[in-house]
């Protein structure tokens, strides 16, 4: 790091003044940016969070529990759980795909596949959940052509569906292709040498290699497909009970002034988002070297 | 199977890849490609180049564009600066609460936006803990103006610079500092002319991506923005209106308006990072 001369060249220095690295700034602007950093992410970052426990909490724990065992906010609960336990898997499959696609085969037109596949992060939600309305919505022959054969999408489950997996879909490509990038296909190609099968290369070698990072994106992946509003928010209809996720429940009780419902069902999903934060940094310390996230240090 | 029918991939033995090309085409197809044909499509065939813009040339249309980017853009260049320092602040400085700071970093991400809507509504609305605070002290309203606004896109773009800026002060080789210190500059010089350049172009993708987020941001603005038509109505909004009131067109004119401003705006910060690289390179 810090190389010095010699001992005594360094002993000299400090009996004149206090000595300070060449590569660090004075204390007195370091404890300064420090504390300018805590009070920015105070204000921003960490007083919204204390709000929302304590506007679920302002008529106590019993009330804030009682609003979540309402039907409609079980209902939001049960879809919510549902949404996330169809688009991350699909997401999970997709992004092992595309990464297995990318990085073990050369082919022509794989940095635009890329760049498509990074697109949806760069579209507002509104517009994403716009897209699927325009497919598949009361306006077209083809909308109107499925309502009248009893599949809804739009206003439906399906349509939160598709509008959640267009939001997440970079999630577990991005993380998977640096990561299997980097590890090659050595290990698969001695795997097919020594007689095994796509298959069994995939699961015993290719697996193993990719898990944290498959189990990083799709934490992420959750956390948005749980949270998502604006895109759900425009196909869903908002009926009560049928087509409302968490996230528009908390608006839904929000403009009926319900605060302590909207605030409690906030506070569930800010749990959520600690865990995944939890288990986040958990991964990114113990499997820093396997996680595309961190590896690029 | 693709690979036989034209010379699309170079020959290997690797398994695997029909279905992998197949799952991803088609899902890719499906989700992404499909859905925006069809958005560009109903816009440009369906309803008219002219049409559009005779849509987003009404004032409330383009006040509500002209907030959704500037507001994008201040927010941006916040955490632009401020990313880059709370970079620098996390990687070379030690102190109590480090790691609890730089797992919160990510809160953003992993918060839903609606949440984060409400509860920063909570604290910044006149009656709340900061916003009763900065109005009987400064008289300024945050929360329900342009300023509430500007709140949640900070708060949403925050981890965007920090996390691509970060694992480059990592990098950096003190030799480089100490050579420039030994050189005769002062701490602030060095800074500047030395760490400064080589952080730039990660500097300026977390700069991008916070701004693309932010553009386009609906769930946390919405609650805190007040959404009052001309003032703090930001284009997504405007969007949901107009499908609401079934004026689809209307709704695909002002959406092919903020992706083509977006595009133009990422393709712009793109140049700019080609010619950071440029004359970091010839340096």
């Amino acid at each position: 790091m810090i190389s010095l001369p010699s001992p005594t060249g360094r002993a000299a220095q400090a009996s004149r003044r206090p000595f300070r690295s060449a590569t660090t700034e004075p204390l007195v602007i370091k404890w300064t940016l420090i504390g300018l950093c805590f009070s920015v992410l105070t204000v921003l970052l960490f007083a919204p969070l204390i709000a929302i426990f304590d506007e679920a909490l302002r008529r106590g724990w019993a009330f804030a529990l009682a609003s979540l065992s309402e039907p409609d906010a079980q209902s939001a609960i049960r879809l919510t759980l549902l949404v996330a336990a169809i688009t991350v898997p699909l997401n999970a499959i997709f992004g092992i795909a595309a990464a297995w696609a990318i990085t073990k085969f050369d082919w022509r037109g794989k940095a635009w596949v890329i760049t498509l596949i990074d697109l949806p992060f760069s579209i507002s939600p509104v517009v994403a959940g716009l897209l699927f309305v325009l497919m598949f919505g009361s306006n077209t022959a083809l909308g109107v052509w499925l309502v009248a054969n009893g599949f809804p999408i739009v206003f439906a489950v399906p349509g939160i569906l598709l509008a959640t997996l267009f939001i997440t879909f970079p999630f577990v490509a991005r993380e998977l292709i640096p990561v299997m990038l980097e590890q090659g296909r050595a290990e698969e190609e001695a795997a097919l040498t020594l007689g095994a099968s796509g298959w069994r290369t995939f699961v015993t070698v290719t697996l193993p290699n990719i898990r944290w990072a498959l189990l990083y994106g799709v934490l992420l992946c959750n956390a948005r497909a749980m949270g998502e509003f604006g895109a759900v928010a425009v196909v869903s209809g908002k009926i009560r009970g049928q087509t409302t996720t968490m996230p528009l429940m908390i608006e839904m009780f929000y403009n009926e002034y319900l605060s302590v419902a909207a605030f409690t069902m906030a506070g569930v999903l800010a749990l959520l988002a600690f865990v995944t934060l939890t288990l986040k940094s958990v991964l990114e310390w113990r499997y820093a070297d396997q996680l595309a996230a961190t590896h690029r240090h | 199977m693709a690979s036989r029918s034209f010379n699309l991939k170079a020959p290997t033995p690797m398994p695997g890849w029909g279905l992998s090309f197949g799952i991803m085409l088609t899902m890719l197809s499906v989700v992404v490609l499909i859905p925006m044909a069809v958005l560009l499509w109903r816009g440009f065939v369906g309803f008219g180049a002219a049409e559009m813009w005779a849509v987003i040339n009404r004032p409330r249309v383009w006040n509500a564009l002209q907030l959704s980017f500037r507001a994008a853009l201040v927010a941006s260049l916040f955490n632009l600066v401020f990313g880059v320092l709370l970079a620098w602040v996390l990687v070379r400085y030690r102190f109590p609460g480090k790691r609890i700071i730089d797992a919160a970093v990510d809160l953003p991400f992993a918060l839903p936006t609606a949440v984060a809507g409400i509860a920063l509504t909570a604290i910044y609305a006149p009656n709340g803990v900061f916003g009763s605070f900065i109005v009987q002290n400064f008289g300024i309203r945050v929360a329900y103006t342009e300023l509430g606004i500007w709140i949640a896109l900070i708060f949403v773009g925050l981890p965007f610079v920090v996390r691509t800026v970060q694992p480059v002060i990592e990098e950096i080789d003190r030799e480089t500092e100490e050579a420039s210190a030994t050189l005769g500059a002062s701490r602030l010089r060095t800074l500047t002319h030395v760490v400064l350049p080589m952080l730039a172009p990660a500097a300026l993708t977390g700069f991008a991506l916070a701004l693309a987020r932010s553009v386009g941001e609906y769930g946390s603005v919405i609650f805190i923005a007040g959404n009052l038509p001309n003032v703090t109505e930001i284009a997504p909004l405007l969007i949901v209106i107009r499908l609401e009131e079934f004026d689809y067109d209307g709704a695909v004119a002002i959406a092919i308006a903020m992706l083509a401003i977006s595009f133009a705006l990422l393709l712009a910060i793109n140049l700019i990072q080609i010619w950071s690289r440029r004359r970091m390179g010839a340096v």
